[in-house]
């Protein structure tokens, strides 16, 4: 879906996202407004040399900063680094895409029956704060140590996130909008669709954004507790194993960077669907 | 057998008579109650709204203004009682609703010309006839500003006016407006107030207005309809007969004048009550 229709742009400035709304500012400042977010990750990282350099930790507890780097880009472009990346991220893409497909219509429908919604909240509710990890040995049970395993589990606590916030965003949609649709003689299927399907996307949205790093976190923790070969989570704990930990901390950041990464895709993609949010 | 000989005797209270409102009634309100968190809000109501005329509900804070309309389009359920319009019920016949709030009463996910035109769409209407019927009213709102655009891109008195062009859509019989200028500043409420009187001139639609200024509550009116406090009744109906267009001049008429001032005196009158 486009944020502007291209009819409205030709006459006038399209719309651009809230973000790059606060531009006019003096050019001084907007200088350094750029490079602030750069700022503590570059402190982060002196801090961190100066700790190794000054030998507050040894080196063979932490890595200088360039080493761990140095890693992380060498086993990204090719390394053995890259085929443990890919693969949690398949298996993440995985979990998380059964928990979308199965949670959001779930959630919709659960959300606009509400008696239905508050028979099965407290079972909701209940699993959702129940930690997923705590589950992973009834996972073994069912699915025993295979791939599929960390996949289901994964997408257990992430489809309970999806149904919560698609069920609350049908429950909570703006009432006068639905009393607008009906006011005009909609039905309620019309309602349901041209309304509180919509009404919901934005809090759905927050839902798959936590749900898709509920994912990743299952995922890892699958990973280096479920007998696997593969994965960041396996690599983490591998190297620890054997105190590589340049590799560790490589890996790490690799986890860290791609869970970072997601989220901001998530927010880029909802700034272009649900782009009536917050105005 | 002798069961039935000796049974008790029910008697049904006899249902009042339906009783019809004058010649050019449209909307025939009668025994209307609505209980509000246990006290009534209205009890046994009654009242007759004309057919193409502007009526403006005016009366104490919290007295049910919004309420009344609210009920009259069927937004709020009514405990007792029988609305008709023409003799029909709301189901069978068609009505546009302004909300106060147009942020929250527009889709902000269609463009608004997608708004106004949504009513036609749950008609099912050709896209040959929602083009025709967007036309038209394009032309007679005179609209200035891009309807490509979402909602959320047009300024609080372009909203309103296309949520005004959105309840007129469908040609609607009756058009409510629960105060509809009160979230836009002077010049929006100006330039929106005379389009009214504009497609109230074209259509004679009747139309039902909430305000809590008095002076547009009369500047429009062909009727004020002035309530008690609650539980609540009619005050008075007046009249305002003074010709259309009526403009910046007629706020410095006598007879506008008078309007207000007995308006004003009624009002306060069953303030202090």
């Amino acid at each position: 879906m486009e944020a502007t229709s291209p009819l409205a742009a030709e006459t006038t400035k399209p719309w651009s996202p809230p973000a790059s709304a606060g531009a006019p500012t003096p050019p001084k400042k907007t200088d350094w407004a750029k490079a602030l977010p750069f700022v503590g990750p570059v402190v982060l990282f002196i801090i961190w040399d100066l700790v190794v350099r000054l030998g507050f930790i040894k080196p063979i507890l932490l890595p200088p900063p360039i080493d761990a780097l140095g890693a992380l880009i060498g086993g990204l472009a090719g390394g053995p680094l890259m085929m443990d990346f890919v693969v949690t991220v398949w298996r993440t893409v995985q979990a998380f895409l059964i928990a979308a497909v199965l949670g959001m219509p779930l959630g919709v429908l659960l959300g606009s029956n509400e008696k239905a919604y508050r028979s099965v909240e407290f079972l909701i509710d209940f699993f959702r704060s129940t930690p997923s990890s705590a589950l992973i040995p009834l996972f073994l049970m069912i699915f025993g140590v295979s791939d599929i395993n960390k996949v289901a589990i994964a997408a257990f606590g992430a489809l309970l996130i999806v149904v919560f916030n698609s069920a609350y965003g049908v429950i909570n949609a703006r009432k006068q909008r639905v009393m607008a649709a009906k006011v005009m003689g909609a039905t309620r299927w019309q309602v349901f669709k041209d309304v509180l399907i919509w009404e919901s996307l934005q809090p759905s949205f927050v839902g798959l954004r936590s749900a898709v790093s509920m994912a990743l976190v299952i995922v890892i923790v699958a990973e280096m507790f479920i007998g696997a070969d593969s994965g960041l989570g396996n690599r983490i704990i591998n190297s620890q194993q054997v105190m590589n930990v340049k590799d560790m901390y490589a890996s790490i950041l690799a986890a860290g960077a791609l869970g970072y990464a997601l989220n901001v895709l998530f927010l880029l993609i909802e700034r272009k669907i649900v782009h009536w949010s917050g105005r | 057998m002798n069961a039935v000989l000796n049974a008790p005797v029910f008697a049904d209270v006899p249902a009042p008579v339906f009783q019809p409102g004058p010649a050019g009634t449209h909307i025939t309100i009668r025994g209307l109650t609505k209980y509000f968190a246990g006290w009534p809000l209205y009890e046994n109501f009654d009242l007759d709204i004309p057919k193409h005329k502007i009526v403006s509900v005016f009366g104490p804070n919290g007295c049910g203004k919004s309420t009344l309309i609210n009920m009259i389009a069927g937004l709020v359920p009514i405990d007792s009682g029988e609305i008709l319009f023409d003799g029909k019920s709301l189901k069978d016949t068609k009505i546009g609703y302004v909300f106060q709030n147009y942020r929250e009463a527009m889709f902000p996910w269609m463009r608004t010309i997608d708004n106004i035109a949504y009513p036609l769409k749950l008609e099912g209407k050709s896209k040959a006839e929602v083009d025709r019927r967007m036309a038209e009213l394009v032309a007679s709102f005179d609209v200035k500003f891009d309807l490509n655009r979402y909602p959320y891109e047009l300024s609080g008195g372009q909203q309103q006016t296309a949520s005004i062009m959105r309840a007129l859509a469908p040609n609607p019989e009756v058009l409510f407006l629960d105060e509809p200028f009160s979230a836009l500043d002077f010049e929006m409420t100006l330039f929106i107030r005379e389009k009214l009187q504009e497609v109230f001139m074209q259509t004679g639609t009747t139309m039902m207005l909430v305000s809590h200024d008095l002076e547009e509550a009369v500047y429009l009116a062909d009727q004020v309809l002035l309530l008690t406090k609650r539980p609540t009744k009619v005050a008075e109906i007046l009249p305002y007969d003074d010709p259309r267009p009526r403009t910046t001049a007629t706020l410095s008429e006598a007879s506008f004048i008078d309007a207000k001032k007995r308006s004003l005196e009624i009002f306060q009158r069953e303030v202090r009550r």
